[in-house]
C-alpha cells in the first residue's frame, strides 16, 4: 500500500481532519489531538507498525507560520517490512493534553515523560507521569521557548559548603 | 654520651612537618569524573603519565578512603547534593582539584542545568585550565596540592578549621530575578525545596 493510499484509508475511517506532508525521506501524518490515539491505535493493529521508534515533541512559539504551539511526533516502523511512518499532532496552551499511547506500546512510557518533563505535556492514562531527568523540585519546563536559557535562579539554589564543615 | 651512638639513625623535625611530608606523597585521588576530562584523567593514571610516580595512583572509588577529590567533567545542577555529600564523606584532611572548563567554570554550557563553577559550591585548592587539560596539566595540579600541603597542612588539620567563611566565589544577580516559583533545594537532607 502506497502512502498515499493509506491516506485515502486513514480519510475514510477517520474523516478529513487527516493530512499528509512529505519532507525528503520523511513521510508525515498530521492528526488533530483528538483522534491521534484511535489513529495509531489502528495502525499497529491493522497496518503492523509494532514498534514506536521514537515519541518527541517541538514548541513552536513564535515560529514562522506555525498555527499551534506545540508538536508532538510519533515515529513508527513496521519490523517486519521495514516500513517507516510519521504521526504527527498539534496541542495548545494552556493545559497542553494527549492521550497515552502506553496501552500500545509499552516503550512510549519513558519517552512521554521525558516529553512531560521539557515541554509539561500532560499525557491522559499514563501510568505513572512524573519527571524523568529534572529533579522533582524542579517546577519549569526547560524546552519551552519561553524559558530563559540560563534558568530561573535553580543553578543557585544550593548551600555552599565551607572548609570548617567538611 | 648515648647521643654519639645513635650515628645516623635520628632525625628531629616537627610533627607538622612529618605529617605533610607523609601526606603530600601518598594522596589518594576520588575521580569525580563526569565527563571527557574523565578520559584524560585516566590517561593521567595510564603508564604513559603514569601519576604513580608522585604517590598519587591508589584511585579509590569510595569517598572514605581518599584524600584528594578531582572534579573532572561539567557537573548538573542535580548532582550537587551527590558531590557535596562525597565530599563531606572523604576524611579530613582533604583537598580538592577542579580539572578543566567546565568543572571551573561551566565552561560552554551555560544553561540552566549546569552549575557554573563548583567552587560555588565546595572548596576548590587547585583549578586545571583546559578543555579537556593535558595529563601534564593534571600532574602539575598534583604537584602543586603536594606543595601546598608542605606550606600549609599541620598535623592535626587544624589549617581548615580556622576557614569558616566560605571562599568561592559569590553569585553575582542572578541572570534571571528569582521569582516565587522555584527556589531553594538549600539543605538536601529536609528536602523542602518549594517556596511556600
Amino acid at each position: 500500500m502506497s502512502n498515499e493510499e493509506l491516506v485515502g484509508v486513514l480519510r475514510e475511517k477517520f474523516g478529513d481532519g487527516i493530512r499528509s506532508s512529505q519532507f525528503r525521506d520523511n513521510f508525515r501524518i498530521h492528526v488533530e489531538a483528538a483522534r491521534v490515539h484511535d489513529v495509531l491505535a489502528y495502525l499497529k493493529h491493522d497496518h503492523g507498525f509494532d514498534m514506536l521508534v521514537e515519541l518527541c515533541a517541538a514548541d513552536y512559539l513564535r515560529y514562522p507560520n506555525a498555527t499551534d504551539r506545540y508538536g508532538v511526533w510519533y515515529c513508527l516502523l513496521n519490523v517486519s517490512t521495514g516500513r517507516r511512518l510519521i504521526v504527527k499532532t498539534f496541542v495548545n496552551d494552556p493545559s497542553p493534553r494527549l492521550p497515552s499511547v502506553f496501552d500500545l506500546w509499552k516503550g512510549a512510557d519513558w519517552m512521554e515523560r521525558e516529553v512531560y518533563d521539557m515541554y509539561g505535556i500532560e499525557f491522559d492514562g499514563h501510568p505513572d507521569l512524573r519527571r524523568i531527568l529534572l529533579p522533582d523540585e524542579f517546577t519549569s519546563f526547560p524546552l519551552r521557548k519561553d524559558y530563559p536559557l540560563r534558568g530561573r535562579g535553580e543553578r543557585h539554589n544550593f548551600q555552599p559548603i565551607t572548609r570548617a564543615e567538611a | 654520651m648515648a647521643l654519639d651512638t645513635l650515628g645516623d639513625s635520628v632525625m628531629l623535625t616537627r610533627l607538622d612537618h612529618l605529617a605533610n611530608w607523609v601526606r603530600k606523597n601518598s594522596l589518594w585521588p576520588m575521580p569525580f569524573a563526569t565527563a571527557c576530562c574523565g578520559i584524560e584523567l585516566m590517561a593521567t593514571g595510564a603508564s604513559r603519565h603514569d601519576i604513580a610516580r608522585f604517590g598519587s595512583e591508589a584511585m579509590r572509588f569510595t569517598p572514605r578512603q581518599c584524600d584528594l577529590m578531582i572534579v573532572a567533567g561539567r557537573v548538573v545542577m542535580k548532582m550537587i547534593p551527590v558531590l557535596q555529600r562525597i565530599w563531606q564523606q572523604m576524611p579530613e584532611p582533604k583537598w580538592c582539584i577542579s580539572m578543566g572548563a567546565c568543572a571551573s567554570s561551566g565552561g560552554v554550557f551555560d544553561t540552566y542545568a549546569v552549575v557554573q563553577g563548583i567552587d560555588r559550591f565546595i572548596p576548590v585548592d587547585v583549578y586545571v585550565p583546559g578543555c579537556p587539560p593535558r595529563p601534564e596539566q593534571l600532574l602539575q595540579a598534583v604537584m602543586d596540592i603536594q606543595d601546598k600541603v608542605t606550606r600549609t597542612g599541620t598535623f592535626n588539620a587544624r589549617e581548615f578549621a580556622q576557614r569558616t567563611e566560605f571562599d568561592g566565589p559569590r553569585f553575582s544577580l542572578p541572570d534571571v530575578p528569582p521569582t516565587a516559583a522555584v527556589v531553594a533545594p538549600g539543605n538536601y537532607q529536609s528536602a523542602k525545596r518549594l517556596q511556600d
